[in-house]
């Protein structure tokens, strides 16, 4: 796929900030970091070349056991202008029990917030200034994080699942 | 359960000034499922609507990472299951772009003709569930006599009333059976008909209007702000249908009307899904009548099973490959991919991301009901009374199996 038009425009006004990650079979992609991804998205939504007003999705990646192993991808849509882009943000390691922590896009498209609620039902990943940051899908006390690649597919032992592995550490 | 707490008084002393916290569901038949609505009531005056779901989350996508994707098509079946060729088309069709593949003309007709008949029967269940828990039962009895129809359709062609997981990478199962196109011009004909039969039935219904004119109300604005897509976003006044505007398969080939509505009300996300249907049945007769002879499966023998089933006893290749494909599957190149297509509920899409082995390290539903449902959360309509949430919640048309994925 060649790649739009709108990517050189993209890349000029956040030099340095915004890596191009070439284009994918589907559509093309950016990489940025943390600092400056919701000056990114408010630029992608507001300029009058890009219009990038409807999120169609926002999921987390667990990449186990590659270094800096999570990574959200957002994957924006232009009504308007019928173009789709794919924007990646990768998260440092932290210390073993500290979850990850990246900016919110809520105040940008509201659609995000059950998004990230349940990108971080699933991996942990924290959004700082999510205005309801809980648990979607499982229930308020259970523990782990199920998408993260070293979690069992059948969930750890316990009176239910009595051939689980044991969860290590205890 | 319906289960009441009191809050506190507001001001005591004055009659209906309590507030009171009120869980509407996980088991309440007007919840299309298991959902949970925790209502801040004050009096009969909805404050907050807080939907608390997760109760039938099977864990979809953890599980696909660890399927082969022919595999992983009958999972995609039981996400909506009231209309599930369309998630199935919308899987194969992500990984017939990972391997840069396509499926035969013959075949991309008959999957486009089966997610029509799909939309139709996604479409018939809510445009006779709404009416249904505003308090008339007759037209979901209607309407139910004609999805019948296209369950025995769908019998016909898959052998199963429901999950028919029909599609195949490089794809359709199997050729369309002797006397199914007869089948469906019978029900293309008769059912333009009935749907005028439901129009005068509820459509100028006095208490059906009151309960819906006016009522949730989503502007366009807030619509596309909240991600809602399909005939949701319509009926709020943007034009806007991927099989239109990103045609995949055979949709550029097929003359059909967008269906736009300018109120953003319960009544025109009704409407809208009336008038689809009758949009649906122009595109299946004119299927019919394009589609042409030939495969319906694609020639490669690592990635689709012979179609001659004779072969396997004559030819030791034949032999090897359907033993390879049926017991570990096929290599899909590295890459990632996300190929949204207009299901009947919305934008439905895949993302999967392939490292060049039998099975996705990734695999993300975008969940079209997943999304929609966040309307119903507090501030983006203009819902008042504890009766418009009903409205509202059915008229979004969730299917609970799809949100909690």
């Amino acid at each position: 796929m060649e790649a739009p038009t709108f990517v050189s425009h993209i890349l000029q006004t956040f030099e340095g900030r915004v890596r191009n990650d070439g284009a994918g079979i589907d559509m093309h992609c950016l990489t940025v970091t943390l600092d400056h991804l919701v000056d990114l998205c408010r630029f992608l939504k507001e300029d009058p070349l890009l219009q990038f007003n409807f999120l169609s999705d926002l999921c987390g990646v667990d990449h186990h056991p590659e270094e800096d192993r999570y990574e959200v991808v957002y994957h924006l849509f232009s009504i308007p202008l019928q173009h789709r882009l794919r924007l990646k943000c990768r998260l440092k390691d932290t210390a073993e029990d500290i979850a990850p922590a990246l900016p919110t896009v809520t105040g940008v498209w509201r659609t995000a917030n059950w998004h990230e609620r349940e990108t971080y039902d699933m991996y942990g990943i924290v959004f700082s200034d999510h205005p309801n940051l809980q648990r979607i899908y499982m229930w308020d006390g259970f523990e782990g994080f199920p998408m993260r690649k070293d979690f069992p597919v059948r969930g750890y032992k316990d009176i239910y699942n009595p051939f689980g592995p044991e969860k290590s550490g205890e | 359960m319906t289960e009441i707490t009191i809050l506190k008084d507001k001001e005591k002393g004055r009659l209906g000034s309590q507030e009171i916290l009120l869980n509407l569901g996980p088991q309440h038949p007007s919840t299309h499922g298991v959902l949970q609505l925790v209502l801040e009531l004050d009096g009969e005056i909805v404050e907050r609507v807080s939907p608390n779901i997760g109760y039938l989350h099977r864990g979809t996508e953890k599980l696909a990472e660890t399927f082969t994707y022919t595999q992983i098509i009958p999972l995609t079946d039981r996400l909506d299951y009231v209309c599930p060729p369309t998630s199935n088309q919308a899987f194969v069709l992500g990984v017939e772009k990972l391997l840069d593949i396509e499926a035969p003309e013959r075949a991309q007709y008959i999957r486009v003709m089966m997610s029509e008949l799909a939309r139709i029967s996604g479409h018939l269940l809510i445009v006779g569930a709404l009416p249904m828990d505003l308090g008339a039962m007759t037209t979901l009895l209607y309407t139910m006599r004609e999805r019948e129809m296209i369950m025995d359709i769908m019998e016909m062609i898959s052998g199963a009333r429901m999950h028919t997981s029909f599609c195949r990478v490089g794809g359709v199962r199997e050729d369309l059976p002797e006397g199914a196109i007869k089948r469906i011009l019978e029900f293309c004909e008769i059912l333009p008909n009935r749907l005028i039969d439901y129009e005068r039935l509820i459509a100028k219904n006095r208490i059906f209007l009151s309960r819906t004119q006016n009522v949730g109300v989503v502007g366009p604005e807030d619509a596309v702000d909240i991600g809602l897509s399909g005939p949701n976003l319509r009926a709020s006044g943007v034009d806007w249908d991927i099989r239109r505007d990103c045609p995949y398969e055979i949709y550029d080939r097929l003359d059909f009307n967008v269906i736009l509505r300018e109120n953003g009300d319960c009544y025109d996300r009704w409407m809208c899904r009336v008038d689809e249907m009758r949009e649906s049945v122009r595109m299946i007769l004119q299927c019919i009548e394009q589609m042409p002879d030939g495969k319906f499966q694609v020639d490669i023998p690592t990635i689709a099973f012979p179609v001659d089933k004779d072969l396997l006893s004559h030819s030791m290749e034949t032999h090897i490959h359907h033993f390879e494909l049926s017991a570990y599957g096929f290599k899909v190149p590295k890459g990632e991919v996300y190929v949204p297509i207009e299901a009947p509920k919305g934008e439905l899409g895949f993302y999967m991301i392939s490292d060049g082995t039998e099975k996705p390290t990734r695999f993300k539903v975008r969940a079209p009901s997943f999304v929609n449902l966040q309307a119903l959360e507090t501030g983006t309509t203009n819902m008042k009374y504890l009766a418009d949430v009903v409205a509202m919640l059915g008229s979004l048309d969730p299917v609970i199996a799809e949100v909690d994925k």
